[in-house]
């Protein structure tokens, strides 16, 4: 191959992917890049933005403890939330593996559902089931005479994992499946015909199994919901801040885009550490399953 | 007495009778083929002594007592799968180790055991591979010795050597032979493959759409087939158009130009079937012309051109010179090497 020939086949490469990247680096590395400079330009109410550098922002978010609460919160949501559609999507996966074609196709349409259907009206839902005096759950029950005052589920944390744990729970189920798929078709015969029960079965070969995708969907959930946005927002409103919401409030209400520059950029920090990490754990420990 | 039998056993899926009528007396350390073409019923009667299907009818017993009854964890039966059906996150040994981890064995007594499964399929110091890391052959050994180390009444092979390229196919056959032999376990082994069938076992059921063709050892179903199933099944054959004719004295079997003393029994058109290898050329028999001549090593195959039809001839290479393509021949035969059974249709 010649000189030329040999520079132009590596040249190729680029050439063929500058259209993906240029598009990537112009909406998404820039905007980035931006925002995390944005952090440390100063603000003030009659100012407005100044462009230097100073830590303000960032000494602000480390010395309140109104951000420490605030994102302690935001985290303790997500792994609430993660850990409920743990719970519940695993043993939802294997029933609905196990189920035969018809029922299969119809669960699996009844899981996903949600997806199509916006996640405003969903907690909206929510909201008009339990929603103070007047939700319905809360109206029958007090009816009922089983409780007496409604149960709290606007404006509590508690709500709010339960609406998002209902909006990701799609995510855990559709990835603890993908991990069962791969499963031999035997192996429960294998192990029964060792002399294994039932709960045996599922304890020491399907669940050591399944984990991997059991802790790749928790990645997923986790991630989107330490950093949702529109459930929080109707659940907890302004009195229940979660990071995501905090950073719109700064953005759009105060206009301290700087402050808000700041909390976005730390929960997107935290979240690539987290997330990454727990990756790699998984990764290594798992290795044998994943191969 | 039996140890093992099946006793008119049926599974039917909905209206499809998929296993019908099926008898079987299995002898305390015998090795028992079920052989047939895919569909037949061999991995559903299979199933049905595991227990992961219960049979419609009929009833199996294991040492007079009703296995049926018996849940197919407290079976107490060996299986190695088709596809093994190792556990993935474990060990060779954890893979061996489980059985008897469910069976409350101490540890000490365990390990030891363990080690001497693996050893025995010669897998000795693999004990800490994960399946994933080991080759098809080696995994197959892990679920042999996973299936024989909790001392199993009957083993049963799911066409345990089907995933297998045909060199390791057979090298396993004969350590398989070998390791059934000296542990003496009682074994059923399923395959489509006769001549892993034949090789393995000391009798073959021959199976066709969920019924019993034939029980034999491997020599008398390939020597003496019961029926055209079983000897198309098993090997090449040639199925010639005969007649019996009783006028004659002695009454004569007549197949073209090819004539012999007739068998007792029967009369009229009759089919006659002969091994490949069983029809030799001689100066009297059937006329036929040699179409083509294949040369296979150690034997020759001739595709003839026959009065009764396309034959098939093998001769042994014994270094004699051998007919050529085009060549005009006449086939013969002992009358011992044939079976004959009434023409269908005719």
């Amino acid at each position: 191959m010649s000189m030329a020939a040999e520079e132009r086949s590596a040249r190729a490469p680029w050439a063929l992917t500058a259209p993906a990247l240029m598009l990537f680096v112009g909406v998404l590395v820039i905007p980035l890049a931006m925002t995390v400079m944005l952090s440390f330009h100063d603000w003030g109410q009659y100012k407005g933005i100044e462009p230097v550098f100073i830590l303000k922002n960032w000494r602000e978010i480390a010395t309140d403890p109104y951000y420490a609460e605030m994102f302690w919160r935001t985290f303790r949501i997500a792994i609430l939330t993660t850990l409920l559609t743990a719970l519940l999507g695993a043993p939802e996966a294997y029933i609905l593996n196990r189920m035969s074609g018809r029922w299969k196709s119809f669960f699996l349409l009844v899981i996903l559902g949600p997806l199509l259907i916006s996640v405003v009206a969903r907690t909206l839902g929510w909201a008009l089931l339990f929603g103070g005096n007047n939700g319905l759950v809360n109206k029958l029950l007090m009816t009922l005479g089983v409780i007496r005052s409604p149960i709290p589920f606007m404006f509590t944390e508690t709500g709010m994992v339960v609406a998002l744990a209902h909006v990701m729970m799609p995510f855990m189920v559709l990835s603890v499946w993908a991990a069962l798929q791969r499963l031999d078709p035997q192996i429960e015969n294998a192990a029964m015909s060792l002399g294994a029960g039932p709960v045996t079965i599922i304890r020491r070969i399907i669940m050591p199994q399944i984990m991997p995708g059991v802790l790749s969907g928790a990645i997923i959930v986790f991630s989107l919901s330490a950093s949702a946005f529109a459930t929080p927002a109707i659940i907890g409103g302004r009195r229940l801040k979660v990071a995501a919401t905090l950073a719109y409030d700064e953005f759009l209400n105060t206009l301290n885009w700087p402050l808000g520059a700041a909390v976005a950029t730390l929960l997107l920090v935290a979240l690539v550490l987290i997330v990454v990490g727990s990756n790699a754990l998984i990764e290594r420990r798992y290795a044998e399953v994943f191969r | 007495m039996a140890y093992l039998e099946l006793d008119r056993v049926a599974k039917q899926f909905g209206a499809q009778t998929v296993v019908d009528d099926f008898s079987l007396a299995v002898g305390r350390g015998e090795f028992i083929s079920f052989l047939g073409p895919s569909g037949c019923g061999k991995t559903t009667t299979l199933q049905m002594i595991a227990g992961f299907l219960d049979p419609t009818r009929g009833a199996i017993r294991l040492e007079d007592k009703d296995l049926t009854a018996i849940h197919p964890a407290k079976r107490g039966l060996g299986i190695v799968f088709q596809s093994y059906a190792l556990f993935p996150h474990m060990t060779a040994a954890e893979n061996v180790a489980f059985g008897l981890e469910m069976r409350n064995v101490p540890r000490n007594e365990r390990a030891e055991r363990v080690r001497a499964a693996l050893a025995m399929v010669g897998l000795a110091g693999y004990e800490d591979r994960h399946p994933r890391r080991m080759s098809g052959g080696q995994q197959q050994r892990v679920a042999l010795a996973r299936a024989l180390v909790i001392k199993p009444s009957v083993l049963l092979l799911d066409e345990p050597l089907s995933n297998l390229d045909a060199k390791l196919r057979e090298e396993m056959q004969i350590e398989l032979r070998q390791i059934q032999r000296t542990i003496g376990t009682t074994t059923i082994l399923v395959t489509h493959d006769q001549n892993e069938a034949m090789s393995l076992s000391d009798r073959i059921v021959v199976m066709s759409q969920g019924k019993i063709e034939q029980i034999g050892t491997p020599q008398e179903t390939y020597e003496k087939p019961a029926s055209a199933f079983v000897s198309q099944f098993l090997g090449k054959t040639n199925d010639f158009a005969g007649t019996i004719d009783r006028t004659a004295t002695p009454a004569q079997l007549v197949a073209g130009s090819w004539s012999a003393p007739a068998p007792a029994g029967l009369s009229g058109p009759v089919t006659v079937s002969i091994r490949p290898e069983r029809i030799g050329f001689g100066n009297a028999g059937l006329n036929a012309k040699i179409v083509t001549r294949i040369f296979q090593g150690n034997h020759w195959l001739f595709q003839c051109e026959s009065e009764c039809g396309l034959a098939i001839v093998i001769r042994q290479n014994d270094g004699k010179p051998q007919p050529a393509e085009g060549e005009a021949v006449r086939l013969t035969w002992r009358p011992q090497d044939m079976s004959v059974r009434p023409r269908a249709g005719a």
